[in-house]
């Protein structure tokens, strides 16, 4: 191993966490048509969001004024839902239709947790959405909201470029 | 089949729309081993976009297609609630938030966005430079800095019974209300 490289492995080693937040544990590759089904799973996904008006900036003034049960319904039942799925999976060791095992990733209490996470927080009050209503917001024709898109991905960019500079 | 359509043309209710969301976390998982997370999209599209040589984004985002394919289809999804299955009513919003938003200078409540705000004529004013522009940043940056989002960390790490997610997920409520109640005043005062 050269120098580069043992330099670039002890900041990779700093800039937790590289590995994915969301992780893919399939074994095998997906293929084009195998996508096909995330494709419609987030069509669904996008209209529930959209019909139900969770991408709706008023929604989520009501939820952080306390003027409204309706967000804190959905997100705890969709949570209700979540764990009841996620413990029948463990108990019943149901397999994916891979016939492969369910993985599970235990989340590392990280600094960045509580600090971003409130940075996070300020962002989802001033734009009304997090990232899924993002998308959905666009697809409703509030097109301004590609500008948002772009500066998340921005925002996502300085923190790659500076995690390493960071607490966590 | 009529009636069923106008039925779905109305807003949907909570206990309908968050068990669909909570549903989304076992159908990833058996349909591929995918754990359920949406900023993470935000990370592939730098990742294949820009890496710039960052180790943060040094990594195969192909593998991760399936996330981009994912809210590329929320995308979708959102023009064809729009589009097929729109509410032709104005949205309803509780009176006191009204009241609330009115002294902050918000006075249209027909659309799912307020129209003072998210408009193109708004992008170079102050308006579009906090809502949009500082908005999107905070989402971007913040999300990644805490290794979720509401669907990565309350949705999915909740559901695992993560104490990590949990402490995510009352640090994203506490953000959101110190920019509700603490920041906004003097954001839309200045804005104004």
């Amino acid at each position: 191993m050269n120098r580069e490289q043992i330099m670039i492995k002890e900041r990779v080693k700093t800039a937790q966490p590289v590995v994915c937040d969301a992780p893919n544990e399939q074994k095998y590759g997906d293929s084009p048509q195998g996508l096909i089904k995330y494709l419609i799973v987030g069509i669904v996904f996008g209209i529930v969001f959209t019909k139900a008006e969770i991408i709706s900036w008023f929604r989520i003034q009501e939820m952080f004024r306390l003027q409204s049960f309706f967000m804190y319904g959905v997100i705890g039942s969709a949570i209700l839902v979540g764990i009841l799925s996620v413990q029948l999976i463990k108990r019943f060791n149901i397999k994916t239709i891979q016939g492969e095992k369910v993985v599970l990733h235990d989340k590392e209490f990280r600094k960045g947790q509580i600090i971003g996470g409130f940075i996070f927080g300020l962002g989802w009050a001033i734009t009304g959405a997090c990232p899924g209503p993002i998308f959905a917001q666009i697809g409703s024709g509030f097109s301004v909201v590609l500008v948002t898109l772009l500066s998340a991905i921005a925002g996502t960019w300085l923190y790659g470029k500076f995690s390493h500079k960071l607490p966590n | 089949m009529e009636q069923l359509i106008e039925t779905i043309k109305q807003p949907w209710p909570w206990y309908v729309a968050g068990p669909l969301i909570g549903l989304t976390v076992p159908l990833l998982l058996l349909l591929g081993n995918k754990s359920f997370g949406i900023s993470s999209s935000l990370r592939h599209i730098c990742a294949a976009c820009v890496p710039a040589k960052i180790p943060f984004f040094t990594y195969n985002w192909r593998k991760e297609t399936w996330n981009l394919v994912f809210v590329v289809g929320i995308l979708i999804g959102g023009f064809i609630a729009t589009t097929f299955f729109a509410n032709p009513e104005a949205i309803t919003v509780a009176a006191s938030t009204q009241e609330d938003l009115r002294a902050l200078g918000i006075t249209n409540f027909t659309q799912l966005l307020p129209q003072e705000i998210f408009t193109w004529d708004n992008l170079f004013t102050g308006k579009g430079l906090v809502f949009f522009v500082l908005g999107g940043l905070l989402i971007g940056f913040g999300t990644r800095y805490a290794g979720g989002c509401t669907s990565g960390h309350a949705i999915m790490g909740l559901s695992n019974l993560q104490w990590p997610s949990l402490i995510a997920t009352i640090s994203f409520m506490a953000g959101g209300f110190t920019m509700t109640h603490l920041l906004m005043p003097y954001i839309m005062a200045w804005v104004q």
